[in-house]
């Protein structure tokens, strides 16, 4: 009977942890408070910023989704020249990683002209999010 | 850097394939719980952790479910919208395995209480992955990655069939 039990429940925790996922994944979240004065440079990317906005995003091997997020924002960045896309292979950049606290992939980090991390998504981003955060970050640019 | 794949990308596969197995084997695993430790569930465990070590060791071709579906049932559907790199899937069959050679131990050495949590936390990743089609392998690698602060890389071997 034990047995029994230990399946329900695992059926219910399955549940119960696939539907808050499926709800609250790749929703955009506003810089957190460890997040704050935090910024990220070429020189620790590798890459040049975008001149009003760069998307970082962190991915990995074993990460499905990843491949998809890639494609969604090279997708978005594509007719906006001042805004870059940059991948970063997070099994490579331990470093940044720590630095940031990131725990799963795809993270997507954006930042803005200055390289300051406004916005953190984690989980598989959706484009109407990434669009409306990016929108914020420019239209605040502009101002 | 704009692109993190390694010089050698495996060959893509259809993404229902892990998606079915993981089906399968979470009725496998099910039925082990409700067996309870016994004969009936040594011999379905240790059928489902030769699948499991197929899938992680050898790699995804080698996976006895995935043999099932490539064979009897991707005949019988529409060819898939995309393609997916399997080094995901086969990461997961690595941590179903881990968790399997657990539940194993558990029922060998008589501890029960090992035996009902490994397979538990085994149901729950298969029932996941097949109902959700959950990515394991994007929240534990790299949170193990972290933790043990050196590679797990050689365990997700980047060429395979």
């Amino acid at each position: 009977m034990t047995g029994f039990y230990v399946a329900a429940v695992a059926v219910v925790v399955s549940v119960a942890f696939g539907l808050y996922r499926a709800l609250t994944d790749g929703r955009i979240r506003g810089a957190r408070r460890r997040d704050a004065g935090l910024r990220l440079g070429a020189e620790q990317l590798g890459q040049e910023l975008g001149s009003s906005a760069t998307f970082v995003q962190f991915s990995s091997a074993v990460c499905a989704p990843c491949r998809t997020a890639s494609r969604l924002l090279t997708d978005v960045v594509k007719d906006a020249p001042a805004v870059a896309h940059i991948e970063v292979d997070a099994e490579t950049r331990l470093d940044l990683v720590e630095q940031l606290n990131i725990t799963r992939t795809p993270t997507v980090v954006l930042l803005d002209r200055h390289g300051v991390i406004r916005h953190r998504i984690v989980g598989a981003p959706r484009k109407p999010d990434l669009l409306g955060a990016l929108h914020e970050v420019l239209t605040d640019t502009a101002a | 850097m704009s692109s993190p794949q390694p010089t050698s990308v495996p060959k893509p596969i259809d993404p229902r394939g892990p998606r079915f197995g993981a089906a399968i084997t979470s009725v496998v695993l099910a039925v082990i719980l409700i067996l309870g430790p016994g004969l009936g569930a040594l011999i379905l465990l240790i059928i489902q952790t030769i699948a499991f070590g197929l899938g992680s060791v050898v790699g995804l071709a080698a996976q006895p479910y995935g043999l099932v579906y490539f064979r009897l049932v991707r005949p019988r559907l529409s060819p898939p919208s995309e393609l997916e790199d399997p080094r995901p899937p086969r990461f997961a069959q690595t941590v179903g395995l881990i968790f399997a050679l657990a539940g194993l131990i558990g029922l060998v050495a008589q501890l029960p209480v090992l035996f009902y949590i490994a397979v538990g936390f085994a149901l729950v990743a298969a029932l996941l992955n097949s109902v959700f089609n959950y990515c394991l392998g994007c929240e534990l690698y790299l949170l193990g990655r972290r933790a043990l602060g050196r590679p797990l890389a050689r365990i997700v071997p980047a060429n395979q069939s």
